[in-house]
């Protein structure tokens, strides 16, 4: 599809990506008007999150079409980011402990 | 320019294996992303931007998962009276659909830019660069209204401290590289009018688009970790 004029695809495949971001977007915002609470309410924001990015980045973005030495360049490095993510929650969750001991009721 | 034909084995082992071979072995002329060199480049900053934006929504969780007091509700803060009753998170789903509805006239102008249809290409880029800066403009009525409710990097009347330095550093630079994004935007489409690219190509529009999409991307996370969470 990369041809010597960039990529091109039929203009209704934009369209219709568009119109399901619309969908997911109103489906996220029913999430918290609706008031789910709980790890329901967590899961549906995290699955509805991962389906817009991923539209977003594969089709309008079009590293769907792109060749794997470049989709690996930058989809991988991320991944680290998993890492800093874990330890800070550990991280947090142990500081919140310390404060509880040091700084709340009786404490 | 005669050494040429030789293979890219050959011509390493041809040069001096010193330092003036370290430097011509990694600045030989080899291509690893058959892209645009504009494109490429464009990927490699998004890709630092990512890890940026992600440092602070980590630290925004770090500071949430680690402060004592109750974290003010976010649908509630961000809820406006409208008709009579408060409708919860109404400004930032508005804001969410508009940025979205920009990034759909972003792909379209991409699309009429590869077609070499310049009229279109550029009308869709104004009107990418106007929805963005009507982003802009409500995200500076949610900035004004939450100041004149006391909220403060430091301080707000809702819960944790920690809510207002998130915020303010979060949504400012996002809505940073949304102005920024309307600038280049205008800049690239008053040039694609003039035909300033009919000669070099139009992959620029799809670049200018990457990082178009890219701000959209960073507000979906945005949306689902600071408002909806």
């Amino acid at each position: 599809m990369a041809t010597a004029e960039g990529q091109q695809h039929p203009l209704s495949l934009y369209l219709k990506i568009w119109a399901l971001l619309f969908v997911l977007s109103t489906f996220s915002y029913l999430v918290d008007y609706l008031q789910f609470e709980g790890y329901m309410r967590w899961t549906l924001i995290i699955i509805f999150m991962w389906l817009k990015a991923g539209l977003i980045v594969s089709i309008f973005m079009h590293m769907a079409w792109e060749r794997m030495a470049l989709i690996l360049a930058i989809l991988l490095p991320p991944l680290f980011l998993a890492v800093l993510v874990g330890m800070m929650a550990i991280e947090g969750g142990y500081t919140t402990m310390t404060r509880n001991i040091f700084f709340g009721p009786g404490g | 320019m005669s050494q040429e034909g030789m293979s890219n084995t050959a011509e390493a082992v041809a040069t001096p294996n010193d330092w003036n071979g370290f430097v011509s072995d990694w600045a030989s002329d080899k291509q690893t992303f058959s892209v645009p060199w504009g494109k490429a480049m464009m990927w490699i900053f998004l890709l630092s931007d990512t890890f940026i934006f992600s440092c602070f929504l980590t630290g925004y969780m770090n500071v949430r998962i680690s402060t004592t007091e109750p974290w003010p509700f976010p649908s509630e803060v961000f809820a406006l009276h409208l008709f009579g009753q408060d409708i919860p998170l109404i400004l930032i789903a508005i804001m969410t659909f508009i940025l979205i509805t920009s990034s759909g006239t972003m792909a379209l102008a991409v699309n009429y830019g590869y077609q070499r249809d310049r009229r279109k290409t550029a009308i869709l880029m104004l009107i990418t660069a106007l929805f963005g800066a009507s982003f802009v403009g409500m995200q500076a009525f949610e900035w004004t209204k939450l100041i004149e409710e006391g909220v403060r990097p430091w301080s707000n009347p809702f819960g944790a401290p920690q809510f207002g330095s998130s915020f303010f550093m979060i949504t400012g630079f996002h809505g940073m590289h949304v102005s920024a994004g309307v600038i280049y935007l205008l800049v690239v489409a008053s040039k694609v009018w003039r035909g300033h690219y009919e000669s070099k190509g139009y992959e620029i529009v799809e670049i200018t688009g990457l990082y178009w999409h890219f701000v959209d991307l960073v507000w979906v996370f945005i949306f689902a970790f600071f408002y909806l969470w």
